[in-house]
């Protein structure tokens, strides 16, 4: 027999204004098993939860309702309090007469009326609450983050640095993501490398970081502290641990007419390569689509020359299986493909580029050394014309459009405002002869020491800034480009004629992106944009329980803003492997498996796949023994949401703390 | 029939299969009833298979298929829509089952005949066209046509989804629609007409629970009726929850999941149309979330285990048509 | 509203979930934003928790008209529930009408933890909506009281 204490809350004014509060009590103190009920000035002071403390042992409770504010304000504490007088805390129900009664009824009678019945429905639900507790999961002190860029470098570097194992896979051949193509970095114009490549050989030198280059992840199975992940270790053809990266193989290659996608197709590399001389790990990795051998059958130039015979030519791609803890994903981004764009003339000029492409072109490592050249003349770097005169930059291409069916983006992408003005101001440095113009929609440079940078841009520089967009490129017999805008300013039509025009395109998410969101039931925006598990207050987590966000993978951002989150989700990730175990929400789903019948439709709506059935034997009543497919739900994994409670035909899934006879008497004693 | 009868000899003669699920007469000779049969004898004895073997054999499989050994079962083409769904859920275990198609042109319905007024049957023959009914005041006569009751006059489909081998030729899935059209009917009346339409049906209703045990998709180990902890309390006289709500209920369970194949109001004592409430169901899937035949394959997601992006909101119920 | 003792006073009842709707309601009180008390809130974690049986329940033991709130879709807590939610009502509401019960009172609402208006708003309108309508007789005696 139930032993219920009920609590009426004045909340000052708020509750008893409007409410009877004495009323209320007195009549709950006429409900069945009721054996105590009181009002108090301030329930959630420490005295009002003194005084429930006290009666839950004065009077033996076996359960207590709390006739206050919304159990999304105090409930936690009420828990807590009965806890500490030594009732299960799962045996607290909150009626919630302030926000849902006294603040919203001004009327005395039927305000306590309404409250009388809320009070009731929770003293019936309390009577068939369940004393709970909740379960707990090993954890395993390994994390995997998807994406080596500065996001996954990151992450790794401070997930290690903590004392944990970190994996890093990575898809490409090696680490470093887009930050390796950037020559220079905002607002400080120190170069890019310098501070990344360092960052690089920290991950291979660290004994806790494993890199999984030239990999993507298969599959993901199991929950937070205990994922299983699949691998897949593509075939490079070369045998890692044997290749020392000296690059003979390269220089030998005679495959040469492979577009470089390091220096984004301005030049070509071999059909074995290594991306970069920095690059980490630096082995070589033979392209399948272009290597002769592979292909034909023919040439076996680079095992020939190779000296630490690396060369596998029969290499085939590898799973490997691992366990992890807590997941990072730092998937990183692109530019869009801006083949809809005809208006800018992408296609139809080489000497229409994109802002990475020129990256490229700037850097000393790419396709011209350093030395700005329009693209057209990069095999004849020495002509007059090769140095382009008159730059104009395009800003927002594909971003804060509504033109999706071009593949447009409706938001922001973030960074274009800051590298374009670095472009034109390195440009306007190193060749003060040239003139650059911005196109822009709006300046947008928030940010430590940003809208100092662009300010300088403009007025040390002589960087020309124009309002207004870029209708139309056409490329002119002369090799030189007619770019037709509007000065909104002004309000005139501009013709200039350019020699090389830069398009600042939108940044997107990776496409690698979704699927991986599916594989590890993370959930993802519109935009596929990974989101969080709250945008404000938990901004690295994903909804997903262990999977943490890093990087662009989340939402646009520049290189500090994408290190400072990496930051943070590594100190989420170390504060999920700093524990030993794991303490769950108890109020889960359960399935009782004499009532089961293994038809799999709980399994079908479950969001989290918490749920798997297992073939088990009953003995029937006459005393044989059946086999029956019965489900069960791990509750690590379940999250309570209770879909699965109405698939289930037999009622045989039902939900800790939300049980079907819960509810129905909440409904009950409502319809009373 | 005795090609049937044969095969399953065969079958029981070579250790395919030891025993097989049939037909046989049962108190009346046009009152049809399941059957197991274990020998020869026991089929030529009794094993029957005519215009009256209305029973669904689909829903035996579900105890008989988890027994040790294969068995033999017929499936008409409705029934095998019953089968796959109960493979996709898992009940019926399909390597236990060895399964012979046979043909079916609709089955003689007795409550049919019976509300002709024709009284004091003793028996009914069929020759495929043309039913004579024997009664204790003379045989009677009429075409085949006018004995099928709703369920078969309005056929879904003569085609077989599932089998091992099949006897006789494969028909054609029909795609008329005449199966809604007493839901169309139904749904063009006012509600205060539906209701007391439903109203006068569903107050015939002695829950004797026929419905409940016929139904292929109503196959739970525990009806959520019995089920203590679903809430409900389990005496009728104590709740008219149960009363009240049953059949609401039922169908909403066996929604996105009912075949169609017509068994509850076949069984029904009352003869309530009770598969008109399923069909409603179908109907408004078909609708809602395009055409959706539960059964038609093993695999497929049931509708209300599912959902698009860019479902129609509940709202469209206020919103579409039929009288206010 | 003026209050009248001889009108008629509806029973709702409000399914809200937790995450959404709940807060919602919270919110409309925080707010101060008035609706009628015949509306009895029962939280639950989701909308998809709701089963048909607890809205046929409350409809025989008297209820005027159930009405379910739960996050917009795409933002259910807990990624998809809200889709069931969706499927499973628009067919269980299209029955009732099929039933012959009047549509009205059944409803459900979308409303996010910051709709507090919404919510106030959604409430006027169903509680009016169902007093209009008057007592619930149909669900009560579908099959009993003939």
């Amino acid at each position: 027999m139930h032993r219920i204490g009920v609590f009426v809350c004045h909340c000052g004014t708020n509750i008893a204004a409007t409410v009877d509060v004495k009323a209320v009590a007195e009549e709950m103190g006429r409900q069945p098993n009721v054996v105590f009920a009181a009002d108090y000035p301030y329930m959630c002071s420490e005295a009002g939860q003194n005084l429930v403390q006290d009666t839950i042992r004065e009077q033996r409770l076996t359960g207590v309702v709390v006739c206050s504010c919304s159990p999304r304000m105090h409930e936690a504490t009420f828990r807590k309090a009965a806890a500490k007088a030594g009732l299960n805390p799962y045996m607290v129900e909150i009626a919630n007469i302030r926000e849902q009664c006294s603040w919203i009824h001004k009327d005395k009678v039927s305000g306590t009326e309404k409250a009388m019945i809320l009070a009731r429905a929770a003293v019936a639900k309390v009577q068939l609450n369940a004393p709970l507790t909740p379960g707990t999961s090993p954890v395993t002190k390994r994390a995997l983050v998807i994406g080596g860029g500065i996001a996954g470098i990151q992450t790794a570097l401070d997930i290690a640095d903590a004392g944990f194992d970190v994996d890093i896979v990575e898809k490409q051949p090696t680490i470093g993501g887009k930050m390796t193509q950037i020559d220079k970095t905002f607002p400080t114009l120190d170069c890019a490398s310098c501070i990344l490549t360092p960052k690089m050989v920290d991950c291979a030198q660290n004994e806790k970081i494993h890199i999984y280059a030239f990999s993507e992840v298969e599959s993901v199975s199991g929950f937070v502290g205990n994922f299983s992940v699949k691998i897949r270790k593509k075939a490079r053809f070369v045998d890692a641990s044997k290749c020392t990266g000296c690059g003979e193989c390269v220089e030998k290659c005679p495959m040469k007419k492979v577009p470089n996608e390091f220096n984004m197709g301005l030049d070509n590399r071999k059909a074995i390569y290594i991306p970069f001389a920095q690059a980490v790990p630096k082995v070589a990795t033979i392209d399948p689509n272009y290597c002769l051998m592979l292909k034909n059958g023919k040439c076996g130039m680079c095992s020939k020359v190779c000296g630490a015979n690396a060369i596998d030519y029969k290499q085939q791609d590898e799973i490997i299986e691992e366990k992890y803890g807590a997941i990072v994903a730092a998937t990183g981004y692109n530019p869009i493909n801006i083949d809809k764009f005809d208006e800018f003339a992408y296609h139809q000029s080489p000497d229409v580029i994109t802002s990475l492409e020129l990256e490229r072109l700037m850097n000393a490592a790419g396709p011209s050394n350093g030395t700005l050249v329009r693209p057209s003349y990069l095999n004849k770097q020495d002509d007059h014309n090769a140095h382009p005169k008159k730059i104009v930059f395009v800003q927002c291409v594909g971003s804060r459009s509504t033109c999706s069916e071009k593949g447009a983006k409706e938001y922001c992408s973030k960074i274009c405002c800051m590298y374009t003005a670095k472009h034109a101001m390195l440009i306007r440095d190193k060749y003060p002869d040239t003139e650059v113009y911005v196109f822009y929609i709006d300046v947008r440079t928030p940010g430590k020491l940003f809208d100092e940078f662009y300010r300088r841009a403009v007025e040390q520089y002589g960087v020309h800034y124009i309002k207004g967009m870029v209708g139309k490129v056409a490329p002119k017999a002369d090799g030189t480009l007619d770019v037709q805008a509007s000065d909104l300013i002004s309000n005139e039509q501009l013709h200039i004629n350019a020699d090389l025009v830069v398009l600042a395109t939108s940044i997107e998410p990776d496409k690698t992106a979704r699927s991986l969101a599916t594989m590890l039931t993370a959930s993802m925006d519109t935009n596929d944009f990974f989101t969080e598990a709250h945008p404000k207050l938990r901004p690295v987590e994903s909804p997903t329980a262990g999977v943490f966000l890093s990087g662009v993978c989340q939402g646009p951002k520049d290189i500090p803003e994408t290190v400072t989150q990496a930051g943070a989700a590594a100190a989420k990730v170390i504060g999920l492997l700093a524990k030993d175990k794991l303490v769950g929400n108890p109020c889960i789903a359960h399935s009782d498996e004499l009532m089961c019948n293994g038809c799999s439709s709980c399994e079908k709506v479950c969001p989290y796949g918490a749920i798997s059935y297992e073939d088990k034997e009953f003995r029937q009543p006459d005393r044989t023994v059946a086999i029956r497919r019965v489900a069960s739900v791990n509750p690590a994994v379940c999250q309570g949401c209770g879909a699965c409670t109405v698939a289930c035909p037999s009622g045989a899934m039902d939900l800790y703390g939300f049980s079907n006879n819960q509810i129905m008497a909440e409904v009950d004693a409502i319809c009373r | 029939m005795q090609e049937m009868i044969d095969r399953a000899k065969e079958l029981l003669a070579d250790g395919t299969v030891d025993r097989v699920v049939g037909w046989r007469s049962g108190e009346f000779s046009y009152d049809i009833t399941p059957g197991v049969f274990r020998s020869a004898e026991e089929l030529d004895e009794s094993f029957i298979y005519n215009d009256l073997c209305a029973p669904n054999l689909s829903k035996y499989l579900i105890k008989e298929s988890r027994k040790e050994g294969k068995l033999l079962v017929f499936l008409k083409p409705c029934d095998t829509y019953s089968f796959n769904q109960l493979l996709k859920e898992h009940r019926i275990l399909r390597e236990n089952v060895y399964v012979i198609a046979v043909p079916c042109t609709g089955k003689i319905d007795v409550d049919t005949i019976k509300d002709k007024g024709i009284k004091g049957i003793t028996s009914i023959e069929s020759d495929g066209e043309t039913v004579t009914i024997h009664t204790l005041y003379g045989d009677k006569t009429m075409p085949k046509a006018e004995t099928l009751g709703d369920k078969c006059r309005t056929c879904k489909s003569k085609k077989h989804v599932v089998y091992d081998e099949i006897i006789g030729e494969d028909g054609e899935v029909n795609n008329d629609g005449a199966r809604f059209e007493l839901v169309e009917k139904l749904e063009n009346m006012t509600p205060d007409e539906r209701f007391e339409f439903w109203r006068n049906e569903l107050s015939k209703c002695i829950r004797c629970n026929a419905c409940r045990n016929v139904c292929p998709a109503c196959s739970c180990e525990n009806c959520v009726f019995d089920n203590p902890n679903s809430g409900i309390q389990q005496r009728a006289a104590v709740n008219s929850f149960e009363e009240n709500m049953f059949h609401l209920i039922r169908s909403f369970h066996v929604a996105g999941r009912c075949t169609d194949c017509g068994e509850c109001t076949r069984v029904c004592p009352q003869n309530i149309p009770l598969h008109l409430i399923n069909r409603k169901y179908i109907k408004d899937i078909n609708e809602f979330y395009g055409d959706y035949q539960a059964g038609e394959d093993a695999m497929s997601r049931a509708p209300l285990n599912a959902y698009t992006f860019d479902d129609c909101e509940p709202g469209i119920v206020y919103s579409r048509g039929g009288k206010a | 509203m003026q209050v009248n003792d001889t009108q008629f006073k509806p029973l709702i009842v409000a399914f809200c979930c937790n995450w959404c709707s709940y807060a919602g309601a919270d919110l409309a009180g925080t707010n101060r934003l008035n609706y009628p008390a015949d509306v009895k809130i029962i939280r639950v974690p989701c909308s998809c928790r709701v089963n048909p049986m607890f809205i046929l329940r409350a409809f025989q033991r008297g209820a005027d008209g159930v009405i379910l709130c739960g996050c917009h879709p795409g933002d259910c807590h807990y990624t998809s529930g809200n889709y069931f939610t969706r499927r499973r009502m628009t067919l269980l509401f299209s029955m009732l009408d099929f039933m012959g019960i009047e549509k009205e009172r059944t409803r459900v609402e979308w409303v996010s933890a910051a709709e507090g208006a919404k919510f106030a708003k959604t409430m006027n309108e169903f509680v009016e909506a169902v007093t209009k309508l008057g007592e619930n007789k149909r669900l009560e005696d579908l099959r009993c009281k003939k």
